[in-house]
């Protein structure tokens, strides 16, 4: 780009979009210490701490709506059977407070407050802390181990150990005569997760609770049995402090994270869930936050929301980029190799939009990919759609020829095209889900026609089209280089 | 003295010989720009110019496509002659508007016979029935073993596929270098333009079906300068092969 | 580190509880006492700390130094930690709270007075890898919250060591100084995490080398944990651990 005055403006105006870009979750989702999300008669829960909490229809747009009892600090939820069991913490709290905590579950049928199913068990206790040992019983986290059926509690805060009960699955008590276990130090907000012969503990460290001076931070640290040592990536016992940050602020405008909840969307697509202590584009409150969860080496690191912009959209199968199906332009000049070497260097200028588009078709345009060299017809401006709806931890967005408004659509016959002027049908909006590789999954919200899901993949190496989301094969990974 | 100054001119000239013959090769055959000089190497190279190298004569028995799903039996029709200096010509237009204009026929369900001779423009051109021995199909053996323009060509394929039933939502799969286009029973399925090369799948097909019975495929490859050839076969939605059909050339 | 703020939010009255957290701030010591728990009766700094002996003591398995001459809790109301910015440290960490304070070697059961307090020092070992300071303090009936310790410990070392360093972790602030030096400062609102702040390279002299810290905290637990790591980040083993 020519660094003249009109781009240096062009440039400005770029950036000022990009801040205006939506950053959290979109609705009314204030919420302090989010439990596991829970999908419930086709909506999505979560609770927090003083009670209630937030439903969402399509998991971006969030407003309040759950109901738990009890009041108490940070729930958590978990799934069993056809059941959902709910554990929150109790205490008198406070500066001036002990920390005799209280740890209780109970259990519902239904996250639907209006469904006629929807009545809480009798909570009921299943541990505590007396006020001034070495633990805070609040705080609790839920794993249902998926190797042996078991059902674990970890629970406590920075006044002391966080520790690790047994429940019964079935009736969510503690399991008679189990001893629990002291598992970390100085963490709130514990979580348990379990995968590839791994448990993984997940703490929140850091400053709660102080608006945008808030550092809470999600830490993790893993081992081969769920009752510890929990050792983070250093080799560094939970026990001793230990901890490899997962998610910490989220670039300026957002705050503080803590208080993590895994959610498995799909086999290579997951998210985490937190709240962010400050939102500053939402007041300063409390808000819940839902982004990619990767696995890099064995270890979750929290991924970004997606960021618009403009993009060289690559396949993972072979590297090729994305691209209008139209004549090649060539750019004036072949190769010039090692020829006199005082001549004069110059800048050659780079093809712009405007040399080529009148060689393009002015109809439907079809797509495939090609040796990307950041030709006009291969660069893609991605943005939000306003009103445009979203999905577990992103909006829609419209997928457009860089400096025009032809999108990419989806066709009634699974295929891709693009039309000349986006229009905001459901075949032109795309969900973007970031992977646990880094790579993303690309899927229209709508194939005409059809109730089918499917993502973009890649047929042959230059064919690009719809199919199955298949996280094992590359066909099915996209990555997006900044343009 | 006398006589070995003339055998050190014959070696020099030799040399000299090869040395242009490589670096002119090397130039047309890697594409565009000079590229640093190579030393001379002696030229071993076959001289025998046969088919049956890398091609065997397809047989009026049924073939069966190989391990992999590929297509080795073609009917190939010898060259016609393209003067194209570089592949960086070869945009979708471009391939459009040469094959229609150098077409042997507009019926595109039309089998050739092998050993029939078309013409195109003023040349008389022969079909050739062959399998490949290898997976794709060389075309640069195939005009070089007939003593044909290698380079800057335009070569004709016809195939046929036969199915005992319908195969719905398979894609026709391409490699080739370098630009082509492919039709199924006269429906175009697939343009590979620009400056390619040979890569298994590169270019697939929209969904497509074939039928039960006989489906022909019509295939045309251009090339400039270096090598030519094709891979296709046909894959399913997993991305697997389709086998479960015959090839033959009548 | 603070108390779990977050327990704040679940109180009917976030504005009354800050209110009272305010008044403890502003509050004289009396008042300060009075968050001591007053349920327990049965009160003791054990299972957390032993006596300090005169038998040899070196660090434990991992290096960690557990004999301290520990200085009772003087008075330093702060409602939270997040004001323990580096310098708000130095000026406090360097204010005199008792005579000779950057160069007393006490002895055990040694009274000084810090304002209006009487304060004790302890010899003592604690039983775990950390010292916790907020079972120390809770245990002596003191106030455990608005508060800084002292402490300071012998290391006795073979031979000079270059090149070693020391590794803290504490909760919240501190400022460490070996040999009258100032090797570490660990500022704003922390948690106890081994290795959180390693100093830059030191030499343990041969002989003794006096470390000593200074460990401030508002609300929530109060404990540190510190070892010498080698050039190799391995913990250093060979020392002998005196309060003398």
């Amino acid at each position: 780009m020519k660094l003249n005055i009109k781009n240096i403006g062009k440039l400005a105006l770029a950036i000022g979009c990009l801040s205006a870009e939506v950053n959290a979750q979109i609705g009314k989702p204030f919420i302090h210490d989010p439990s596991t999300i829970m999908e419930s008669d086709g909506k999505y829960y979560t609770f927090g701490t003083r009670g209630g909490g937030l439903v969402s229809e399509d998991g971006w747009t969030w407003n309040p709506g759950g109901e738990r009892p009890g009041g108490g600090a940070a729930p958590d939820a978990l799934k069993i059977g056809d059941r959902y069991l709910i554990a929150y913490g109790a205490t008198g709290g406070g500066l001036n407070g002990g920390h005799n905590g209280k740890i209780l579950t109970m259990w519902n049928k239904t996250l639907d407050p209006k469904s006629p199913d929807f009545k809480y068990t009798e909570a009921i206790v299943v541990a505590s802390s007396d006020g001034n040992e070495d633990c805070d019983a609040i705080d609790p986290g839920l794993l249902l181990d998926p190797t042996d059926g078991r059902l674990w509690l970890s629970y406590g805060t920075y006044f002391g150990f966080i520790r690790l009960v047994e429940l019964d699955p079935k009736t969510g008590k503690r399991v008679e005569g189990n001893k629990e276990i002291n598992i970390a130090i100085d963490c709130e907000a514990t979580a348990l997760l379990y995968r590839d012969g791994w448990y993984y503990l997940l703490g929140t460290h850091g400053t709660c609770c102080d608006g945008a001076n808030s550092t809470y931070n999600i830490v993790v640290g893993r081992s081969k049995k769920v009752t510890g040592p929990y050792l983070d990536n250093m080799g560094r016992d939970m026990l001793k402090g230990g901890g490899k940050m997962v998610m910490g602020s989220g670039g300026g405008r957002v705050n503080g994270a803590g208080h993590f909840g895994h959610w498995k969307i799909d086999e290579g697509v997951e998210k985490m869930s937190f709240h962010y202590e400050a939102d500053l584009d939402m007041s300063g409150r409390s808000v819940l936050a839902i982004r990619p969860l990767l696995w890099k080496n064995g270890w979750p690191v929290g991924g970004e929301l997606f960021r618009e912009g403009t993009y060289q959209i690559e396949s993972e199968r072979r590297g090729y980029g994305l691209e209008l199906i139209v004549d090649f332009t060539r750019m004036p000049g072949g190769f010039r190799g090692p020829r006199d070497p005082n001549e004069p260097i110059v800048k050659v200028a780079s093809q712009e939009l405007k040399d080529v588009i009148d060689t393009w078709p002015k109809g439907e345009i079809g797509v495939r990919a090609g040796d990307y060299i950041a030709r006009p017809h291969q660069k893609w401006t991605i943005s939000a759609v306003p009103d445009g709806g979203g999905n577990p931890g992103g909006p829609y967005y419209k997928i457009v020829i860089a400096g025009t408004e032809r999108a990419l659509a989806a066709t009634a016959d699974a295929e891709l095209i693009t039309v000349p002027k986006f229009t905001g049908a459901a075949e032109q909006l795309w969900r973007i889900d970031q992977l646990i590789d880094g790579t993303y999954r690309i899927m229209p919200k709508l194939i005409p026609n059809s109730n089918e899901k499917l993502a973009l993949i890649s047929s042959g190496d230059s064919t690009p089209t719809l199919g199955k989301f298949d996280f094992n094969s590359d066909n099915s990974k996209w990555n997006f280089k900044n343009q | 003295m006398n006589r070995k100054h003339p055998s050190v001119m014959r070696v020099f000239i030799f040399a000299l010989l090869s040395w242009l013959k490589i670096s002119s090769s090397a130039v047309f055959a890697q594409g565009p720009g000079p590229r640093p000089s190579l030393p001379p190497i002696p030229i071993k190279g076959d001289t025998t110019h046969t088919l049956t190298k890398h091609f065997t004569q397809a047989s009026s028995e049924p073939k069966k496509t190989d391990a992999k799903g590929f297509i080795q039996r073609w009917l190939v029709l010898e060259p016609v002659k393209k003067n194209i200096a570089r592949n960086n010509i070869i945009t979708d237009n471009f391939l459009k508007t040469t094959f229609s204009a150098d077409n042997f026929s507009n019926d595109y369900n039309m089998i050739p016979k092998d050993g029939e001779s078309v013409k195109i423009g003023d040349q008389d051109l022969k079909w050739y029935a062959l399998d490949s021995k290898t997976f794709n199909f060389n075309l640069y053996h195939f005009t070089y073993a007939l003593n044909k323009p290698k380079y800057g060509i335009l070569v004709w394929l016809v195939t046929v596929i036969n199915c005992t039933e319908d195969i719905e939502n398979v894609r026709m799969s391409a490699g080739c270098n370098s630009g082509s286009m492919w039709w199924l029973n006269g429906q175009e399925t697939m343009i590979l333009s620009g400056d390619r090369d040979m890569i298994a799948d590169n270019v697939t097909s929209p969904r497509i079906t074939l039928k039960k019975g006989k489906n022909i495929i019509r295939g045309a490859v251009i090339n400039g300068p270096g090598m030519a050839n094709f891979g296709v076969r046909f894959i399913d939605d997993k991305g697997e092969p389709v086998k479960n059909f015959t090839i033959s050339y009548q | 580190m603070s108390i779990s703020l977050k327990q704040l939010l679940i109180t009917t009255s976030v504005a009354a509880l800050l209110g009272t957290a305010l008044q403890g701030c502003n509050s004289t010591k009396p008042k300060i006492n009075s968050t001591v728990a007053k349920s327990d009766t049965t009160r003791s700094i054990a299972p957390f700390f032993v006596k300090a002996t005169n038998k040899v003591k070196t660090p434990d398995n991992d290096g960690f130094i557990q004999r301290w001459m520990l200085l009772e809790p003087i008075n330093k109301p702060n409602r939270g930690n997040t004001v323990f910015t580096d310098s708000y440290l130095r000026e406090n960490f360097t204010k005199e709270y008792f005579p000779n304070q950057f160069a007393i070697m006490p002895t055990d059961g040694e009274k000084v007075k810090a304002g209006e307090q009487e304060l004790t020092w302890h010899a003592l070992e604690s039983t775990n890898f950390n010292v916790k300071l907020y079972c120390f303090a809770y245990g002596l009936r003191k106030q455990v919250y608005g508060v800084l310790f002292w402490g300071v410990t012998v290391i006795d070392s073979p031979r000079e060591m270059k090149n070693v360093r020391l590794a803290v972790g504490s909760n919240s602030a501190s400022m460490w100084w070996l040999n009258g030096k100032e090797a570490a400062l660990l500022s704003g609102d922390r948690r106890m995490v081994m290795d959180d702040v390693v100093s830059n390279r030191l030499t343990l002299n041969k002989g003794r080398n006096i470390l000593r810290g200074a460990i401030i905290n508002g609300p929530g637990m109060s404990d540190f944990c510190v070892r010498f790591l080698d050039e190799n980040g391995q913990p250093i083993k060979d020392l002998s651990i005196t309060c003398e």
